[in-house]
């Protein structure tokens, strides 16, 4: 046995009312791993990403990071519930995650964004982060933009901010949810080139994502979803030339 | 019509009396945003004994008038004679105290009902990013989603210590010598209208600096808000 997959999921199922979004997943990610994750809208993707993290709970279903089980349990209304929150929040802090929309804290600045979390979470030394975050900004490509607020950034450079924000967790893992899909054409670019120096790196990165070729030429691993049920997975090699799946050569025709 | 030697005769009451007002004022402002945060943040609650609690309280202070209010506190509390004999009856028994935490349990249950509306308004997904970098909800709400509803409420809570201001003049019918009390005194006494007319422009100028003083602030506060 080698040692634990960083991200493992089995059998997960997610219900909203009456719709399950979610109908069996199960996935491994290693260690340096990139795991892209496409379909379409509505194909449960975004829901499997914020299940990783708890954001949403699942209904069923074994989720665990570098071999620690996430602990849920049934609460009295039969929903699953997170039985230790520090569990849930000291793991949380290990998977840093990027959104489709940033989510930056806009009343902070830039700095105090990229500080936040490692100095009130992690409790770092304050003066300790604010020199890591000018690293990490001055590797996402933003400099003398430390003072200014999020509102005044463009789409682009909020998400590598928000990029040097996940970085400065120094996390295990990071989680990308359509990372690109909130930005104008021409800023798409300037983000996928920061992600692609990360995998670079070896981080291990579970990417939702539409952008086809940053999937087929960056991930190890490629995960279609229909539907809430894996469609196609393996090497992008595989998948992209050969794959097996009807609805994923639709998929991969349909105006790409 | 304008007697200067009013001025001159009934000026010191008039400046203790404003002494007093402002007093009133700013101490029933501060604690009343110290209950109204705890507050709203229950009356934000998705559990029922949380938010039902906080429902009642505000809307027990937002339905009966304040000087009902007052009148309970001050004539009200004396006939108890658990509260006559407790310790608390030094505080009680005094005329500014009640007017002080009837002002501040008022403009609280107000000022937790604009700070649920700032709440209300932070964007979810800056609430979710908090989350997911590992916050307790605690740490979420004091770094993230107070921060951010305080700074969203500012101008409607500005305008609630305004009225405060204005309301405070209710605490003269309970025998606090605030601006009202001194003014409504003197004009026992000399029957002239202009003492109301004084009394209003204080009322007016200290209207005018506190709305000058929270539009400083905001924008302070509000640096982060740019407008294209």
């Amino acid at each position: 046995m080698t040692e634990a997959a960083a991200i493992s999921i089995s059998d997960l199922h997610k219900r909203f009312a009456d719709i399950e979004v979610l109908k069996g997943i199960s996935l491994e990610a290693h260690q340096g791993d990139v795991v892209s994750i496409l379909g379409s809208s509505g194909s449960g993707k975004s829901t499997l990403l914020r299940c990783i993290n708890l954001l949403e709970t699942p209904t069923s279903g074994d989720i665990s990071v570098y071999g620690e089980a996430l602990k849920l349990a049934k609460n009295r209304h039969g929903e699953m519930e997170p039985l230790d929150q520090k569990q849930i929040n000291r793991v949380r802090s290990s998977l840093a995650m990027v959104f489709q929309s940033f989510n930056l804290w806009s009343h902070m600045t830039i700095l105090e964004n990229i500080i936040e979390a490692p100095v009130h979470v992690l409790k770092k030394p304050k003066a300790e982060a604010t020199e890591h975050a000018m690293e990490l900004l001055q590797k996402v490509g933003i400099t003398d933009k430390a003072d200014a607020y999020p509102g005044m950034l463009s789409g682009g450079q909020q998400q590598r901010v928000a990029i040097a924000r996940a970085l400065a967790m120094e996390p295990k893992a990071m989680l990308f949810d359509e990372p690109t899909s909130a930005l104008d054409p021409e800023l798409v670019n300037e983000v996928l080139q920061v992600m692609r120096q990360l995998a670079d790196e070896g981080r291990t990165m579970i990417v939702v994502t539409h952008e086809m070729g940053f999937a087929r030429e960056v991930s190890d691993q490629v995960i279609f979803l229909h539907q809430g049920r894996i469609e196609e997975q393996g090497p992008p090699r595989d998948v992209f030339e050969n794959p097996s799946s009807e609805r994923f050569k639709q998929f991969l025709s349909s105006g790409l | 019509m304008i007697d200067l030697s009013l001025i001159e005769q009934y000026g010191d009451r008039f400046l203790d009396g404003t002494l007093i007002t402002l007093k009133l004022v700013l101490i029933a402002s501060i604690l009343g945003l110290l209950i109204a945060l705890p507050l709203a943040l229950a009356r934000s609650s998705r559990h029922r004994r949380y938010w039902m609690p906080a429902y009642a309280y505000i809307y027990f202070f937002r339905g009966t008038p304040l000087l009902i209010q007052l009148f309970i506190i001050y004539y009200g509390l004396g006939q108890f004679p658990a509260i006559t004999e407790s310790f608390l009856w030094p505080v009680l028994s005094n005329a500014e105290y009640c007017g002080l935490i009837g002002l501040t349990l008022n403009t609280a249950a107000y000022t937790a009902e604009i700070l649920r509306g700032g709440i209300r308004a932070v964007p979810r997904g800056e609430v979710e990013a908090a989350k997911a970098y590992g916050m307790s909800w605690w740490m979420a709400q004091h770094r993230i989603v107070l921060p951010r509803a305080i700074r969203i409420a500012w101008p409607a809570y500005g305008n609630e210590v305004v009225l405060l201001l204005k309301g405070s003049a209710l605490v003269s019918t309970i025998a606090v010598w605030d601006l009202m009390g001194e003014a409504r005194s003197v004009f026992s006494r000399t029957y002239a209208l202009e003492v109301f007319v004084y009394a209003a422009v204080v009322y007016f100028l200290l209207t005018f600096t506190l709305t000058r003083v929270f539009s400083q602030i905001e924008k302070r506060i509000n640096r982060y808000l740019v407008s294209y």
